[in-house]
C-alpha cells in the first residue's frame, strides 16, 4: 500500500513521543484500542489553570497510519483549550494525512484517544464525564 | 554492491534462474509448436521438449515421467487432486481429512467439497505446527477416500511427518495427497520412499516461471486416477485438457534439473544464512520463532517481535521485501490463520515477519536485513505503549481493552 508523504513523515519523525506523569491531577490519559486488533494508542494531555493544553504526548502500537494519526493529534492539541480539543474530528485527520478508506479506523481511534484523555482529566478535576459517542466501528 | 530493496519473500515467489530462462527462450521464439501437433516438425520439437521436461522432473521426485500431469500451477493441481479424487472415488466414500494450516487452495477446495455434500475433517496442529498422528488415525472412517497434508508449510516452514502419514493412509487403503509447493526443489522429495499418491507443486517457487506447475499422479501400487476438471482435447492422459504451455514446462523441467544438481550446496549455504539471521534477530528481547525449528524447510524463518505491530514493522523495514502475519489492510484486521492455528495470540500473530531466503540471497543482504530489522524493532518499541507497560512489569492480560 502506498502511504502519503505526510504519513511517512510522521512515521519517520514522530512528534511528541513520550509519557507524562499520569498521577498528576492536570494530566489526562487516554488508552484506546486493543493489542489483538493490532492498534493501541495512548495519548496524554497536560492542562494549565486556563484550560489550555500545554503539552501532549503519545505512544502507539500500530500501523504507520495509526502512528501518524496520533502524532498529528498531539501536534494539534498543543495550545488548544480543552473545549477546542473536543471539536477535533477524525475526518480532519483523514483529510490532513490523506488516509485511504481502509485506514479510517486509525483516525477514529485517535479521536477516541483525545476524548478519553479529556474525560480522564475532567473526572480527575471533579467535572462530570462527557458522554462519548460510541466509536464508529 | 547492495541493491535495495532486498528480496526476502521467496515463499511467495522466487526469481527466475537465468539458466532456466535460457532454456525457455527458444520455445518462446522459433520453436513455438503445439506439442499435440503430430503432423510436422514444429509439433515434434515441442513434444520432445515436453517429454524431456517430464524426465527432468521425474528424476527430481523419483517417479516415472508418465506420472506427471502439467497444470497452470499448484492451485490448479490442488483443485484437480482433491476434486478429481472426490469425483473419481465417489463410490468408495466421501470423506477427506486435511489440516487447518493448509494453503487456501486446499482449504477452500475442501470447503467446496463440503458444499457438494462431502465430509471434511480439519486436523489441528500443535504449537510446533505439527499434526498428531493419533488424531489422524482416529479421524479415519470407512468413508475416508483421501488424506491431504502439505509437505512444508508456506508461512512457518514446518515439515509434516510425511512418511508416517503415508504409512497410515496405506494401511487403511486411503489415497495420500500432499501439496509440496514449498518443498519440491528445496528438500529431497521422493514419492516412492515418502509413499505419496498425488503431489502438487509449482515452477515459480523453485526458480522457474510463473503459470506452470504439475500434479504427480501415481500409476502403480495403487493406480490412481482423477476426474478431469476441465473438458477439452484430453491432454495429459485425459486428466487435464488444454494446449501445453511448452516454454513454461521446459522452464519447470530445467528448474527441476538445477534443483537436483544444486540442492545440497544451495541448502547448506541457505541454512547457514537463515540460522545467522535468526540467531541475530533473537538477540532482541521478546522475539520468538514460530513453528518447529527441528522439522523445518531450510529457507524459512518466521519470527514474532512482541509489542511491535506487524504492519508498522513492515513500514519500518521498507528496504526489505518480507511478509507479515498481520493482514491489517482490511477493516477486519485478521491475523494469519496459520499462526493462530499454532496457538499464537492475535497480538503475537500481528507482530510477526516471515523471511524467505533463496539461492540468490547473499551474506551481505542478510547482514543488512539483520541491522535493518533490529533498528526498526527498537525504534517501534520506543513508540509502543505496550512495550512501556511490559517494561514496567504490567501484565497486559489484566488490562481491560476497549474493544473496537
Amino acid at each position: 500500500m502506498a502511504y502519503s508523504d505526510k504519513v511517512i513523515d510522521h512515521y519517520s519523525n514522530p512528534r511528541n513521543v513520550g509519557t507524562l506523569d499520569k498521577s498528576k491531577n492536570n494530566v489526562g490519559t487516554g488508552l484506546v484500542g486493543a493489542p489483538e486488533c493490532g492498534d493501541v494508542m495512548r495519548l496524554q494531555i497536560e492542562v494549565d489553570e486556563n484550560q489550555v493544553i500545554t503539552d501532549a504526548k503519545f505512544k502507539t502500537f500500530g500501523c504507520g497510519s495509526a502512528i501518524a494519526s496520533s502524532s498529528l493529534a498531539t501536534e494539534w492539541l498543543k495550545g488548544k483549550t480543552v473545549d477546542e480539543a473536543l471539536a477535533i474530528d477524525n475526518m480532519d485527520i483523514v483529510e490532513e494525512l490523506a488516509l485511504p478508506p481502509v485506514k479510517i479506523h486509525c483516525s477514529v481511534l485517535a479521536e477516541d484517544a483525545i476524548k478519553t484523555a479529556i474525560n480522564d482529566y475532567r473526572i480527575k478535576n471533579g467535572l462530570p464525564a462527557l458522554e462519548l459517542p460510541k466509536s464508529h466501528h | 554492491m547492495l541493491t535495495l530493496p532486498i528480496y526476502l519473500d521467496n515463499n511467495a515467489t522466487t526469481p527466475l534462474d537465468p539458466r532456466v530462462l535460457e532454456a525457455m527462450m527458444p520455445y518462446m521464439t522459433n520453436m513455438f509448436g503445439n506439442a499435440a501437433s503430430r503432423n510436422h516438425p514444429f509439433g515434434w520439437q515441442a513434444e520432445e521438449a515436453v517429454d524431456y521436461a517430464r524426465e527432468q522432473i521425474a528424476a527430481l521426485i523419483n517417479c516415472s515421467p508418465k506420472e506427471i500431469i502439467f497444470t497452470s500451477g499448484a492451485t490448479e493441481s490442488d483443485n484437480l487432486a482433491i476434486k478429481g479424487v472426490f469425483e473419481m472415488y465417489a463410490s468408495k466414500g466421501n470423506h477427506i481429512i486435511t489440516v487447518t494450516t493448509e494453503h487456501k487452495a486446499v482449504l477452500d477446495t475442501c470447503k467446496h467439497i463440503e458444499k457438494l455434500g462431502g465430509k471434511v475433517t480439519y486436523l489441528p496442529v500443535n504449537a510446533e505446527g505439527l499434526i498428531d498422528l493419533k488424531q489422524l488415525e482416529e479421524a479415519i472412517t470407512d468413508k475416508t477416500i483421501l488424506i491431504s497434508v502439505m509437505f512444508g508449510n508456506n508461512e512457518v516452514g514446518v515439515i509434516q511427518p510425511i512418511r508416517e502419514i503415508s504409512a497410515i493412509a496405506k494401511k487403511n487403503g486411503i489415497l495420500f495427497f500432499t501439496d509440496a509447493t514449498q518443498a519440491v526443489g528445496k528438500i529431497p522429495v521422493d514419492v516412492e520412499a515418502d509413499g505419496i499418491d498425488l503431489m502438487a507443486f509449482s515452477a515459480h517457487k523453485m526458480y522457474g516461471p510463473k503459470g506452470v506447475g504439475a500434479l504427480y499422479v501415481r500409476r502403480k501400487n495403487p493406480r490412481v486416477k482423477v476426474t478431469a476438471q476441465m473438458d477439452g482435447g484430453g491432454h495429459e492422459r485425459g486428466m487435464r485438457s488444454g494446449t501445453l504451455n511448452v516454454p513454461g514446462i521446459v522452464g519447470l523441467g530445467k528448474a527441476a534439473e538445477i534443483a537436483k544438481q544444486d540442492m545440497e550446496s544451495d541448502t547448506k549455504r541457505i541454512i547457514a544464512m537463515r540460522d545467522r539471521l535468526e540467531k541475530e534477530l533473537l538477540t532482541l528481547e521478546e522475539s520468538y520463532v514460530n513453528g518447529s525449528t527441528e522439522h523445518r524447510l531450510p529457507h524459512v524463518s518466521n519470527i514474532s517481535f512482541k509489542y511491535v505491530e506487524g504492519e508498522g514493522l513492515m513500514m519500518g523495514v521498507k528496504d526489505l521485501a518480507v511478509s507479515s502475519g498481520s493482514a491489517c489492510t482490511s477493516a477486519s484486521l485478521e491475523p494469519s490463520y496459520v499462526l493462530k492455528a499454532l496457538g499464537l495470540s492475535d497480538d503475537l500473530a500481528h507482530s510477526s515477519l516471515r523471511f524467505g531466503l533463496s539461492r540468490f540471497t547473499t551474506d551481505e543482504e542478510v547482514d543488512y536485513a539483520i541491522d535493518h530489522v533490529k533498528e526498526a524493532v527498537t525504534k517501534l518499541r520506543e513508540l509502543s505503549p505496550l512495550w512501556e507497560m511490559f517494561k514496567e512489569g504490567i501484565d497486559l492480560d489484566t488490562i481491560e481493552w476497549a474493544e473496537h
